[in-house]
């Protein structure tokens, strides 16, 4: 598996780190009700087909990607810096 | 027999080898199979299950019956096929599955209980009695299964792993992959073309079609002339993976003898812009009552054995085959003067036109000779026969390898004018296939898909490609009917390396296994080393006939890397031994290991255990000592490993403030702070000390264990949350060295060596100071509970101050200390490490919760403070000191007094122990249900492993100086 860094490019799979669904990007605000953390932490869809997750690229330049791909082809449709996403926080 | 002046392999170079224990001769470029067909051995393997006798079938890696022990110096490589390895000087094979010999295998009896034997048989007879299974079935079965044996020692030969990028993969060198390889590379692409033999050509060394060498050479020596292109020949492409990255197994070193330092095979991992499947076809067996006999192998494999090696398989050869195809093989060999009496065709309506007679309608039923075929019978258009020969040739047509294509799960699609499966375009995104792989059998076919799927590919790169000019070549049409299974009354082989019958898949769909991946289980057809290559189209149509379906609608079963088998020592390479993973070793390592100290993996790296001095004959003695001596004059500790992290920028305090659940705004320059880290779940990460070096500049120490989860985390929390925040950090783990001096005459020791003297230092103070001219970072902290301080030095300068600092340190009546000392002193202070917190501890559990602060957010603070982590029903960190002197085990459980010890009675579990020299007691540390409720009372400490239970004190967990008096003195 492959992975394009938009800094450093396309690179082994070996170069990151896996951390898991979007969903952490989502930080309620403080104060939110108990219900949205658990949301946020716990609760999971397991999409068969696009998903969007989180990978670290920890042997490289260590920047967070959110990362576009579908889990039935394996196809990798998007790679993005978290830091420079669209939406992202300020 | 060999053939004067045939054959691609050396004359002159004579190879002396042996095959069980017989010293042969071949010729340089001979496979072990063509050598011995030359010597006249045509017994070279026993069957599975049967132990029938089995010859040479084919000249490729799909060999399913000829495989032998390869024993090469201190290796051994069981189910080698005698049709891939090359021949060298001293090479030892050695036929399996037989005992006592070859020629006479006890087990062949299993050939006379074959009616009890068959599929579906382990199932059917090891049911009852039950308790028969492990003692007894098991092992027999054991014993009896496998082929070739493995040595149990470790593997000691040398095994590479590699990388390579290329434009474009030619996978196979045949007609196809080379103008497909010439295409790409005269256009300027990187290319790498990958072959499994030894040679390039494919099918073209086997003399078939007219293409001959001369246009192989030429092609080869013009890729070879380019840069852009890497010819890997003995390089098999085993596996299709994610965004056009393939393995590949290299045999390096199995051809010659072994040497030192030579791997035997370097697994690669091939990354392809776009890839071309070339990989060819392979001929298929016809199933007739025993079609297994030595001496009955393909026609193809005829083919290669005469144009290849020069060796023909028989003296009176015949031939039978369902296409036209398989015709150039015996025409060649009447050429080359070698008797063909027959060729029975299955076909109605086929030529007759042949230099030996040509029978039709014709069916094989039949064939004799123990060791060797001696005898053929059937029928055909002029009623039964009976032939003579010593070598029958057998083709029912070509099976395309769409292996590869098929590794990323989607299925080759039917088609019933070849009738044979074909590759669909886009099953592996990026890998089209061309030529005989693709169902174009005609060798100009092969040519024009090669050149077309280049092109195809340099314009999916965004390059271009000229179309090159084809050499003319031979264009037959195919011709075949359909064959799989003649009917009979014996056993006719599908699978030969599983023992797998027609009657068997009959069976099989009799019992109601009528899907195919049902089948392939009750039969363990497709299930041996070769995975099915010679079979898997042949049994699938038998089970289409045996449940009326067609073909197509049976379907195939799941095409799985690798495409044939890789050695562990293969995929491991390199990851042996200090190969598994990385050594980190401190500044002091050599200093440390002067002085005796055994060292510990802590994480990466390596820690010295401790210090043993003379006449101290056990660790316990020198921990002791250790311990002692810090608590009464000054101890030295290397303490490098604790993670270091610089912080910057105006906004750094904001996030620390962000990470950390205590407040560092407050922090003034020259102070150090103590600082807890939460996951966003609200357990505990990690803790640590961050250190206020400049107005905005900080350094953030943290545990040895966590320090690379610690920098991936402040990593998301800034991208993720706070991106624009100016702040940055980076790791400067590995630029300093850092020494914790502790112990009451601490200061006596730096005022020794620093070049100003401190006397003004309190406690979590932080100052730039300098030894002999090199600038320093003092901290007062303490991991001890002594007056404690941790000089940090430039790494270079590491191992010289760790010298002098020892040297100082024992005029003093100090030492140094250990990971074993450092551990004790941190129980006897009640500090945690990743013991404590491991993954599922609130700040809550370990009486932090206070220093969650109130009046700010920070990472895990909401979580932290949800139903079920807080409260009296949680675990809590606790002291525990045995009543009675025990030793005690960290692991332990804890039960009240009058309860049994069983889970529903838990009350909680010790995490670290040691032995206090200070106490003169043992003390461990624990979680206990509302611990800090509890102190004072008793608990029952139970191990079941160590045998322990005693009671235990419960207390606070800071057992020494809890009010921090020698801390801060």
């Amino acid at each position: 598996m492959r992975l394009t860094c938009p800094l450093c490019g396309t690179r082994d799979r070996r170069e990151f780190y896996y951390s898991g669904s979007e969903d952490y990007l989502n930080r309620p605000a403080e104060g939110a009700p108990i219900e949205a953390w658990d949301d946020m932490l716990h609760l999971r869809t397991n999409p068969a087909g696009v998903t969007k997750d989180l990978w670290y690229h920890e042997t490289g330049c260590g920047s967070w990607l959110l990362v576009t791909r579908n889990t039935i082809t394996h196809a990798v449709l998007a790679t993005e810096l978290v830091a420079a996403r669209k939406g992202g926080a300020a | 027999m060999r053939i004067a002046g045939k054959g691609l392999i050396d004359r002159t170079k004579p190879v002396s080898f042996t095959f069980d224990g017989k010293s042969y001769f071949g010729f340089a470029g001979d496979t072990l199979a063509s050598a011995l067909m030359a010597n006249g051995v045509r017994l070279v393997g026993r069957s599975f299950k049967y132990h029938r006798p089995r010859g040479i079938l084919t000249a490729g890696p799909e060999e399913p019956n000829a495989m032998v022990e390869v024993r090469d110096g201190a290796s051994q490589s069981p189910n080698t096929r005698a049709t891939v390895q090359e021949i060298y000087d001293g090479l030892a094979a050695q036929s399996q599955n037989r005992w006592p010999s070859l020629r006479y295998d006890l087990l062949s009896v299993n050939d006379l209980a074959a009616p009890f034997l068959s599929a579906g048989f382990y199932y059917k007879t090891f049911m009852w009695p039950r308790a028969f299974w492990e003692g007894l079935y098991e092992p027999l079965i054991r014993r009896a299964a496998g082929l070739g044996r493995l040595k149990p020692q470790n593997e000691t030969a040398s095994y590479e792993k590699a990388f390579a990028f290329c434009d474009l993969l030619v996978i196979g060198s045949g007609p196809a992959g080379l103008m497909a390889a010439l295409t790409a590379a005269r256009a300027g692409a990187d290319v790498i073309l990958a072959e499994q033999d030894s040679l390039m050509g494919g099918r073209l060394l086997s003399g078939a079609g007219t293409l001959g060498m001369p246009w192989v050479d030429a092609t080869l020596a013009e890729l070879r002339g380019l840069p852009n292109v890497r010819l890997m020949a003995r390089t098999t492409v085993v596996g299709a993976y994610d965004q056009g990255t393939y393995a590949a197994l290299e045999r390096v070193g199995l051809h010659v003898p072994a040497a030192p330092h030579l791997p035997r095979e370097c697994f690669w991992r091939i990354v392809a812009g776009q890839a071309i499947l070339a990989t060819g076809a392979l001929e298929r067996p016809i199933a007739f009552d025993n079609n297994d006999r030595p001496g009955i192998m393909l026609a193809s494999a005829a083919l290669t054995y005469l144009n290849r090696f020069g060796v023909v398989p028989g003296q009176k050869i015949t031939l039978f085959a369902n296409n036209d195809h398989a015709r150039q093989a015996v025409r060649q060999l009447m050429a080359a003067g070698v008797q063909v009496v027959a060729i029975l065709d299955s076909r109605a309506d086929a030529s007759t036109v042949e230099e030996c007679p040509v029978y039709l309608s014709a069916a094989v039923t039949d064939t004799q000779g123990r060791h060797g075929l001696t005898q053929i019978s059937g029928t055909h258009a002029g009623g039964a026969f009976k032939i003579d020969t010593d070598c029958l040739l057998m083709s029912g047509g070509w099976n395309p390898l769409v292996n590869i294509a098929c590794h990323q799960n989607a299925r080759p699609i039917w088609r019933e004018d070849i009738a044979a499966f074909v590759p669909q375009p886009g099953m592996v995104p990026g890998l089209a296939a061309a030529g005989s792989a693709n169902g174009a059998f005609s060798t100009q076919a092969a040519l024009r898909e090669g050149a077309d799927a280049a092109i195809a590919a340099l314009t999916e790169l965004g390059r271009s490609a000229a179309a090159p000019d084809l050499p003319q070549a031979e264009d037959a049409p195919y011709r075949l009917q359909a064959l799989w299974a003649l009917p009979g009354k014996g056993r006719a082989w599908l699978d030969f390396a599983n023992d797998v019958t027609v009657k068997d898949v009959k069976l099989a769909a009799q019992e109601g296994y009528t899907s195919v991946e049902h089948m392939k289980r009750y039969t363990t057809q497709g299930m041996a080393p070769d995975q099915g290559k010679n079979s898997n189209v042949s049994a699938l149509a038998v089970l289409a006939d045996a449940t009326g379906r067609g073909i197509a609608e049976t379907g195939t079963t799941t095409f799985r890397a690798p495409f044939t088998p890789v050695s562990i020592g293969a995929l491991g390479a390199g990851g042996q031994g200090a190969g598994f993973a990385p050594q980190r070793y401190m500044t002091s390592d050599q200093a440390s290991r002067d002085r005796g100290a055994p060292m510990v993996e802590a994480g990466l790296w390596y820690r010295p255990s401790y210090f043993p001095k003379p006449g101290e004959t056990t660790w316990r003695q020198s921990c002791d000592r250790e311990v002692l001596t810090v608590r009464s004059t000054v101890g030295v500790a290397d303490v490098s490993t604790l993670g270091k992290i610089d912080i910057q920028g105006p906004d750094a305090v904001r996030f620390l403030d962000f990470v950390y659940t205590n407040t560092f705004s407050t922090l003034p320059v020259g102070r150090v702070r103590y600082g807890l880290m939460l996951r966003e779940d609200g357990f505990v990460l990690d803790d640590g000390t961050t250190a206020r070096l400049g107005d905005t500049h900080y350094l953030m120490t943290t545990t040895t264990a966590a320090a690379g989860q610690v920098m991936r985390h402040l990593d998301f929390v800034h991208q993720a949350y706070c991106p624009k925040w100016q702040v940055r950090f980076i790791s400067v783990t590995e630029s300093w060295a850092q020494f914790a001096v502790a112990g009451p005459l601490a200061k006596m020791l730096l005022n020794a060596l620093l070049d100003q003297r401190i006397d003004d230092f309190p406690f979590m103070t932080y100052g730039e100071v300098s030894v002999e001219g090199v600038k320093a970072r003092l901290f007062r902290i303490s991991f001890s509970g002594e007056e404690g301080y941790e000089i940090a030095v430039p790494t270079a300068y590491g191992e010289a101050l760790f010298r002098d600092l020892l040297a100082k340190a024992e005029t003093l009546g100090g030492c140094a200390y250990g990971m074993e000392a450092l551990n004790v002193m941190r129980i006897e202070k009640g500090f945690i490490t990743h013991a404590e917190i491991h993954g599922r501890i609130t700040a809550f559990d370990i009486g932090m919760a206070k220093m969650v602060a109130s009046k700010k957010d920070c990472i895990g603070k909401a979580a932290s403070q949800r139903p079920g982590l807080i409260g009296p029903e949680r675990e809590q960190l606790v002291g525990l000191r045995p009543i009675t002197q025990t030793e005690i085990g960290a692991g332990a459980h804890l039960f009240n007094p009058g309860d049994k010890a069983e889970r529903v009675n838990d009350q909680g579990y010790v995490t670290s122990v040691c032995w206090s020299p200070v106490f003169e007691s043992y003390l461990g540390l624990a979680f206990l249900k509302d611990g800090r409720a509890r102190y004072g009372q008793r608990v029952r400490l139970i191990d079941h492993m160590r045998k322990t239970d005693v009671l235990c004190e419960v207390s606070d967990p800071v057992f020494l100086d809890p009010e921090g008096a020698k801390l801060r003195a």
